[in-house]
C-alpha cells in the first residue's frame, strides 16, 4: 500500500501524460508517440489505484477478470471496425463513458464509506453535489450518444424529430433536474437520486432527437465534451487529480470541436442544438424548383476532361463514405498522377459525419496527408485548377451561400468549386442536399453531372483513362 | 484561515481547461477524428473510480449492490480504454507522407 500523497503525485503524472497525448496530435509525425503517452498515463493511473488500495484478495481477481472482458471486447471492436463506421464507434464509446460515470456515481452513493465521503444518508454535501452533477451529465451523455449512434448507424431515421412544445418540455425537464439536485442535497433521499438519473436519461434522448443527420459533427463533438465534464464531476467526488485534469481536457476539447463545426456551417451552437434545420425550407424549395437544363455525362466524358487537365482538385463528402469509394478514388488519382496531372484534395470542415472524417478515410486509402488540404488552404487554388471532382459532397460547394441572403445556408463558408474551368459532380440524382436547398452548381455552364454511385463511377473513369 | 482542499482541486480543474483549450487548438484538423477517439480513451480513466467501487466489498461479500455497479463500470471503461487507444493507433498508422521519388 502506498501513501495517498505518493499516489496523488502519480495521478498528476498520468494527467500530464494525457496532456502530452493530445499535444502529440498537433502533427501526424508526433501523434503516434502521443498515443503511447496516453497508454502509459492510463497504465500508471490503474496501477497506482491498485497499489493505493493494497487489497490483493479475491476482489482483485474479479477486477482483473472484468478488465480482461472489457479489454477483449474493446480490442476486438478496434480491429474489426471499418473506418467508414468511425462516427458510430465514437458515439458508442461516448455512451460507455457516460454509463461508466453513472455507475461509479451510483456505487459511491450506495457505499460512500469506500470513497471516504461519509455514510449512506449522511454524505458530505460537497461530494453529493459533485456526484449528482457527474451522474446527471453522465446519464445525458449516455442516452444522447445512444440516439446519435442509432441515427448514424441508420437504425433510426436521420431526419429531425420535432413536436409542438418540444423546447418548453426540455426547458421544464432541465429546471426539474436542478430542483431535484437541490432537494437531493438537502434530504439525501435515495429515491430522489434514482429520479434524478431517470430524468437525466430522458433529457438526453429528447435533446438529440430533433437534430438532423448532417448536424452530427456538432452533436458528436458536444457529447465528447459532456463525457469530459461527467468524468470531471466524478473526479471531484473521488478527489482524483488524474480524473479532474482529464475531464477538463476532454471537456474543452469537445467544446472547441463543436465550435469549429458550428463555424463551418455558419450557425450558432444553439441554432444547431435546438434542431429541426431544413425541415421548413424543404417543402418550399421542392415546389419552386423549375426544370432547369442540366448537362449530364458518363465516365468516358469525365475521363476525357481529366486527361486533358493539368491540375485536378478532389472534393470528397459524406457520399464518398456511404459508397465506400475512397479506395476507388485513390486508384483513379494514381492513374491521373501517372499522366503527370497534379491532384490535391479539398476538405470542408463539416464534410462527413464527424470532425476529420474525410481525412481518416483518405488516409485509410493511402492518400498521403500532405496532398489533403483544409478549406482556407486550398480555396484560392480552385480558380487556377482545370477540373474539380466533387464526390459525395453537396451543400459545402453551393455558391448560393455566397450570393443569396435568403438562403438558409447564406454565409456558410463554402469551397469555391464553381471557379474551376470545369466541374465534375458525382451524385446519384438531382435531389437537394441535406439543407433542403437546390445547388446552383448543378446548372452551371461548366458543370458536368455524373449520375451514378460514387464508387462505380470512379472505377469506370479509371478504366477510361 | 485554512483553504478548503476543494479550492485546490478547482484550481487544477480551471487551469486544465486552459491547457486543454490551447493544446486542442494546436491539433491539426486532419487529426480531429483520432483526437475524438483518444479523448474517449483517456476519459475512461474513470476506471480508477470503478476499481475503488469494485474493491469496496469485504472478503465475505465481494458482490454487493455497490460493488456490482463498480465491476460493470470497470468493464465499460475497459472497453473504451482498449478500444479507444487501439483504434487511435490503427488510424494514426494510416497517416503517411508522400513517398519521395514516386
Amino acid at each position: 500500500m502506498i501513501s495517498s500523497n505518493l499516489s496523488a503525485v502519480f495521478y498528476l503524472i498520468s494527467g500530464i501524460l494525457f496532456i502530452l497525448a493530445l499535444r502529440g496530435l498537433s502533427s501526424p509525425e508526433t501523434s503516434r508517440q502521443g498515443n503511447f503517452f496516453g497508454i502509459l498515463g492510463m497504465a500508471i493511473a490503474v496501477t497506482v489505484t491498485f497499489l493505493s488500495i493494497g487489497n490483493f484478495s479475491t476482489g482483485f481477481v474479479f477486477v482483473l477478470i472484468f478488465i480482461l472482458i472489457g479489454g477483449l471486447i474493446g480490442a476486438f471492436i478496434a480491429y474489426k471496425i471499418p473506418m467508414t463506421a468511425m462516427p458510430e464507434l465514437v458515439a458508442g464509446f461516448h455512451s460507455l463513458v457516460g454509463l461508466a460515470a453513472v455507475f461509479v456515481a451510483i456505487s459511491a452513493f450506495l457505499n460512500p464509506e469506500a470513497f471516504n465521503l461519509g455514510s449512506p444518508g449522511n454524505i458530505k454535501l460537497g461530494s453529493l453535489i459533485e456526484m449528482s452533477i457527474g451522474a446527471a451529465v453522465g446519464a445525458i451523455t449516455f442516452s444522447g450518444s445512444i440516439i446519435a449512434f442509432l441515427k448514424l448507424q441508420g437504425i433510426m431515421s436521420g431526419s429531425p424529430i420535432t413536436f409542438k412544445g418540444q423546447h418548453l418540455l426540455n426547458a421544464l425537464i432541465l429546471i426539474t433536474i436542478i430542483v431535484i439536485t437541490f432537494l437531493l442535497c438537502s434530504t439525501q433521499s435515495s429515491n430522489l437520486f434514482w429520479v434524478l438519473l431517470a430524468i437525466s436519461f430522458l433529457i438526453g434522448f429528447l435533446l438529440i432527437i430533433p437534430i438532423g443527420g448532417a448536424d452530427m459533427p456538432v452533436v458528436i463533438s458536444m457529447l465528447n465534451s459532456y463525457s469530459g465534464w461527467a468524468a470531471a464531476g466524478i473526479g471531484f467526488t473521488l478527489e482524483n487529480t488524474a480524473l479532474i485534469i482529464t475531464g477538463a481536457l476532454v471537456g474543452s476539447s469537445g467544446a472547441i470541436l463543436s465550435y469549429i463545426m458550428c463555424k463551418g456551417m455558419n450557425r450558432s451552437f444553439f441554432n444547431v442544438i435546438l434542431g429541426g434545420f431544413g425541415a421548413t425550407e424543404q417543402s418550399a424549395s421542392v415546389l419552386n424548383r423549375e426544370q432547369k437544363p442540366v448537362k449530364s455525362g458518363n465516365a468516358d466524358d469525365a475521363a476525357f476532361l481529366m486527361k486533358n487537365a493539368s491540375s485536378v482538385i478532389i472534393v470528397p463528402g459524406y457520399g464518398m463514405a456511404v459508397a465506400q469509394a475512397q479506395h476507388a478514388l485513390r486508384e483513379m488519382v494514381d492513374t491521373l498522377k501517372k499522366n503527370d496531372i497534379k491532384v490535391s484534395y479539398a476538405i470542408h470542415p463539416v464534410a462527413g459525419r464527424m470532425p476529420g472524417h474525410m481525412n481518416v478515410l483518405l488516409a485509410e486509402a493511402n492518400v498521403p496527408y500532405d496532398e489533403v488540404f483544409e478549406l482556407e488552404e486550398i480555396n484560392n487554388d480552385f480558380a487556377n485548377a482545370d477540373v474539380a471532382f466533387v464526390i459525395g459532397a453537396n451543400d459545402v460547394t453551393n455558391p448560393v451561400a455566397k450570393t443569396d441572403p435568403q438562403s438558409p445556408i447564406y454565409g456558410m463558408p463554402v469551397l469555391d468549386v464553381e471557379k474551376c474551368k470545369s466541374v465534375l459532380f458525382v451524385k446519384r440524382s438531382l435531389s437537394p442536399g441535406y439543407a433542403g436547398i437546390d445547388n446552383d452548381l448543378f446548372y452551371k455552364e461548366n458543370t458536368l453531372m455524373l449520375f451514378a454511385d460514387a464508387k462505380k463511377m470512379t472505377e469506370d473513369i479509371t478504366k477510361n483513362l | 484561515m485554512e483553504i478548503d482542499p476543494f479550492i485546490f482541486r478547482l484550481s487544477i480543474f480551471i487551469l486544465s481547461i486552459f491547457i486543454g483549450y490551447y493544446v486542442v487548438w494546436s491539433v491539426t484538423p486532419s487529426l480531429h477524428t483520432p483526437l475524438m477517439s483518444v479523448t474517449n480513451a483517456i476519459s475512461s480513466v474513470i476506471i480508477v473510480g470503478a476499481i475503488i467501487a469494485g474493491l469496496a466489498g469485504n472478503s465475505n461479500n465481494i458482490f454487493n449492490t455497490s460493488s456490482i455497479f463498480g465491476f460493470l463500470a470497470i468493464s465499460l471503461a475497459a472497453i473504451n480504454i482498449f478500444g479507444g487507444f487501439l483504434v487511435t493507433q490503427r488510424m494514426l498508422a494510416m497517416y503517411k507522407k508522400k513517398k519521395k521519388g514516386k
